[in-house]
């Protein structure tokens, strides 16, 4: 068997309420350095993990939602979003944060995929290792 | 066949480290192979040797290490998640100046980078998760 | 490529066996464990239909010690849904390629 597998991070519960989101995306940022070929989900309530202008500091915890926006640094470049998950909760693409990556030749590209559900079905039924959190 | 688990969850307030466990045994029992047992998150907390659960209970820290001893079990628990929670070894209990005797890392298992973790994923031929 | 999708929560407390159930694809075994054997009663009709309608398409298997636990008869269970063992859910893991747990 080779080395590279097809790692999906499963993210589907909401941000802040729990630690889950936060130490995914330490998982995420550590297992950039594996080179294996990593994709995220966001999906349930895991789609409030990249709304946009998240303000933390009325609850008195560090708002670590910058990070997502540098994954692209960390090589991962596909991230999907159920679109039933947003239109379920009242929100669209225009609700999520910009996150980017650059190609070869540094230009710049959208890593966010909206897909559907029966896509998102696909994504992960083509994976070798699934993490959920 | 190669397993790696992963317990998300500490002790007694959620059913997945008593599941993991079950789990885990009736794998060995069956000659499977358990790569790793993973403990992120809260599952951290089943890695202290401090909890005193009543005599009539079952002791989830202790069925671990038991299971570890027995099988030669690889127990891991994250460090960034342990150092949260206050789970620490002897040489982190030193470096971050806890005093004398404040180890509280249960036997049979030991601290480590997440990056455990995802060698679990590369090398198992599964990875079963278990949280909440 | 088949997957084996574990759910953990009662369906009526959370959409995860809804979102399992979603997103399993033909081929593919959802077992109920922990909470979640609550949803596995036949008698429950809103529950038992989601689960009747996954299958034949997806094979639908609860832990029985889960069950036993919870003071739910194997004979309560939905038709079609098999009880399984530690043991069982072993071989479960091993007779899918993945397994994907929904927390």
């Amino acid at each position: 068997m080779s080395d590279t597998k097809r790692f999906l991070y499963v993210n589907r519960k909401a941000p802040h309420g729990t630690i889950y989101a936060l130490e995914s995306l330490e998982v995420v940022l550590i297992g950039a350095a594996f080179e294996q070929d990593v994709s995220l989900a966001f999906l349930d309530d895991g789609v409030f993990q990249l709304i946009k202008k998240q303000a933390t500091t009325g609850i008195g915890v560090k708002n670590f939602a910058p990070v997502y926006r540098a994954l692209g640094d960390y090589d991962v470049k596909k991230i999907f979003v159920e679109r039933e998950s947003l239109e379920e909760r009242g929100l669209s693409e225009d609700d999520l944060m910009e996150i980017v990556h650059e190609d070869d030749e540094e230009e710049e590209h959208n890593s966010i995929e909206i897909v559907d559900r029966a896509r998102m079905a696909e994504i992960m039924a083509a994976q070798d290792v699934i993490l959920s959190f | 066949m190669k397993i790696g688990v992963v317990v998300n969850e500490g002790p007694y307030t959620h059913q997945a480290s008593d599941t993991a466990y079950q789990f885990t045994k009736a794998a060995l029992e069956k000659g499977h192979e358990i790569f790793r047992v993973f403990f992120y998150h809260d599952g951290v907390n089943n890695a202290t040797r401090m909890t005193v659960p009543p005599q009539d209970e079952r002791n989830v820290q202790k069925n671990w290490s038991e299971l570890s001893a027995k099988y030669n079990l690889d127990l891991v628990v994250c460090i960034a998640a342990a150092q949260r929670r206050g789970i620490l070894d002897e040489s982190e209990a030193k470096r971050h100046g806890k005093g004398e005797g404040s180890a509280n890392l249960a036997p049979g298992f030991r601290i480590s980078g997440l990056g455990q973790l995802i060698e679990s994923g590369i090398q198992a031929d599964r990875l079963v998760v278990f949280g909440d | 490529m088949s997957t084996l999708h574990t759910v953990n929560k009662s369906p009526f407390e959370r959409g995860s066996l809804a979102s399992a159930l979603a997103h399993a694809l033909p081929g593919d075994a959802v077992l109920l464990i922990e909470d979640a054997v609550v949803g596995a009663r036949a008698a429950a009709s809103k529950t038992a239909e989601m689960m009747k309608a996954a299958m034949p398409a997806c094979s639908l298997y609860v832990l029985g010690p889960d069950l036993s636990a919870r003071g739910i008869p194997s004979t309560d269970v939905v038709e079609g849904v098999t009880v399984v063992d530690y043991p069982g859910f072993v071989d479960l893991v091993a007779g899918h390629d993945k397994t994907q747990a929904w927390l």
